[in-house]
């Protein structure tokens, strides 16, 4: 029991800083048509900025300015890199984010070196929450939780209730309507761009220290960003809330299990498990097989349903 | 009030529109006729800046061509597409909201208005639009245009396949917004109503203006109605 709660705890907290990367992605694709391939390099610099504010003037401040200046960068990438290269296409656009993400990647490691950076949890939360038997849950998950929930609960009453969000949901699926009443689309986008970037940063600045602040947190996060978006269903932000969720319980489940198929077979006599090549196949454990079960579910999402959970598209 | 002058529109490298000049003046309601293909909505969509173009398009005494969609409508012109593309998702009512161009903007037309004109959207107003019936859709769009109080709306095959009860409230409709002091450039293929209505009227043909003149010209003129209109 104590390991199911602190799991789905744990999941949960990691699940929302999912939803934190994918939900950005997810508007961005539902309004320009465009994988931005370059968003989980905004979750790295996110990290790394946090990372050097925290060690200057401490990691509150952080969390505000971070997040800030990558939104700016954002809306900056769009108005004077992607709406240029937009005139040439899709394809152009997608080359364009992976040029970025690239140059991200190699940037970095000049700047902070390719070892992970000392990115430390802020004394104020480095206590234990709470205790269920002999499991500890740490206070700064708790702070996970809170912000990603905090966030969530900000961007649905944005988009829902203000106008601007009003504008947003029309121009997901008719922008050029919408500019034809008046509205400045292209600002729009503009501005749609830079809360991605913008939320993607505020998650590295929660994640870069809960997990590690290292060159290649991007590469990791961000298949696991796509698996969501083509899992959920490509542009809807409810298929990409129950994917990071689902996702991200499976994930810290799996991380945690230490079963493999021979315990289950434990005591009856099966012949097949006398076979060399099946038995070290059955004795694959859970936990081993953590990092490839978010592709797996992709691969059989494409087969089974590949406009995803919520998605309309083929 | 709008002046077009050899204007040219392409799709891609296909030429569309060959030279198209025609005016509209404040308080008119004038027609664009032809048969479909002729290039009647590429028109419109040529004024509004949703096609790649050339040529000037003047409206009132300013230069709109090369300007963004979003620019045009603000200096006053209003557009109502053909496939009555209203927000799905959104309720009639938020539908009604973003046609106005800010929150604070005050001008011939308010939500009331709309919900009297057509009582229907009153009953519907917090139902998501995408599932309207056809003819209030059709509806939607109109009221959704007016809302941004244009002194000009070009409106594309307002009463394509609606009820006839619904196209008379169009036509009841539209002698309303003439009376409000804002002018029309109805875009149809039913002659009836475009004589109607209308105080002139054009004739396209290949991607160019073949007819230009009053209801009465175009009845008296059979030569015209046979090479371009009738199918």
């Amino acid at each position: 029991m104590e390991f199911f709660l602190t799991s789905l705890l744990n999941g949960l907290s990691y699940g929302l800083l999912l939803f934190m990367l994918s939900s950005g992605l997810t508007l961005i694709f539902s309004m320009m048509g465009v994988l931005n391939f370059a968003h989980a390099s905004f979750y790295m610099l996110g990290a790394y900025f946090a990372y050097q504010i925290s060690s200057a003037i401490g990691f509150w401040p952080a969390l505000v300015i971070a997040p800030l200046v990558l939104g700016l960068a954002g809306a900056l990438l769009e108005r004077y890199g992607l709406r240029t290269v937009h005139k040439s296409g899709h394809v152009a656009e997608l080359l364009f984010t992976v040029g970025v993400a690239l140059l991200v990647e190699e940037i970095v490691p000049l700047i902070w070196g390719r070892m992970a950076v000392k990115y430390a949890i802020p004394r104020e939360l480095d206590f234990t929450l709470f205790s269920l038997f002999s499991t500890s849950f740490p206070a700064y998950r708790g702070f996970m939780l809170l912000v990603s929930v905090g966030m969530m609960v900000l961007l649905y009453v944005v988009l829902t209730r203000s106008r601007i969000g009003l504008i947003i949901q029309a121009a997901l699926t008719h922008p050029e309507m919408v500019g034809a009443l008046g509205h400045n689309v292209p600002r729009v986008f503009m501005l749609v761009f830079g809360v991605g970037t913008a939320l993607a940063g505020l998650a590295g600045v929660i994640g870069g220290n809960a997990f590690v602040t290292e060159p290649s947190m991007a590469a990791a996060v961000g298949s696991i960003v796509f698996v969501i978006a083509v899992v959920g269903g490509l542009g809807s932000l409810e298929g990409a809330f129950i994917a990071s969720l689902v996702l991200g319980i499976i994930q810290t489940f799996s991380v945690a299990l230490d079963y493999s198929l021979s315990d289950l077979f434990a005591g009856s006599e099966v012949a097949l498990l006398h076979d060399e090549a099946l038995r070290s196949l059955f004795s694959i454990r859970i936990s081993q097989m953590a990092p490839m079960i978010p592709y797996l579910v992709m691969v059989l999402m494409l087969i089974f349903r590949p406009q995803g959970l919520m998605g309309k598209r083929e | 009030m709008l002046q077009l002058d050899d204007v040219h529109a392409y799709y891609g490298k296909s030429h569309v529109l060959h030279g198209v000049n025609m005016r509209v003046r404040p308080g008119e309601i004038v027609s664009l006729l032809g048969r479909n293909g002729v290039g009647r909505s590429t028109t419109v969509k040529a004024i509004m800046g949703l096609v790649a173009m050339k040529g000037s398009v003047l409206f009132k005494g300013e230069e709109l061509a090369g300007l963004e969609s979003h620019k045009i409508a603000r200096r006053g012109l209003g557009y109502v597409p053909e496939d009555r593309s209203v927000f799905p998702t959104l309720t009639v009512r938020q539908n009604l909201v973003l046609g106005m161009k800010s929150r604070r903007q005050k001008g011939r037309w308010n939500i009331d208005d709309m919900f009297t004109l057509f009582p229907s959207l009153r009953e519907r107003a917090d139902t998501a639009a995408g599932v309207l019936s056809g003819g209030e859709q059709q509806m939607l769009t109109l009221c959704r245009t007016l809302m941004g109080d244009p002194d000009l709306i070009m409106i594309d095959e307002p009463t394509e396949g609606l009820a006839p009860k619904i196209v008379a409230q169009v036509g009841e409709l539209l002698e309303e917004i003439k009376n409000r002091g804002v002018s029309i450039l109805l875009v149809e293929q039913k002659l009836t109503i475009a004589l109607a209505i209308s105080q002139r009227l054009y004739v396209m043909g290949h991607g160019q203006i073949v007819f230009e003149g009053t209801p009465e010209d175009l009845r008296s003129n059979s030569t015209v109605r046979k090479e371009w209109l009738e199918v």
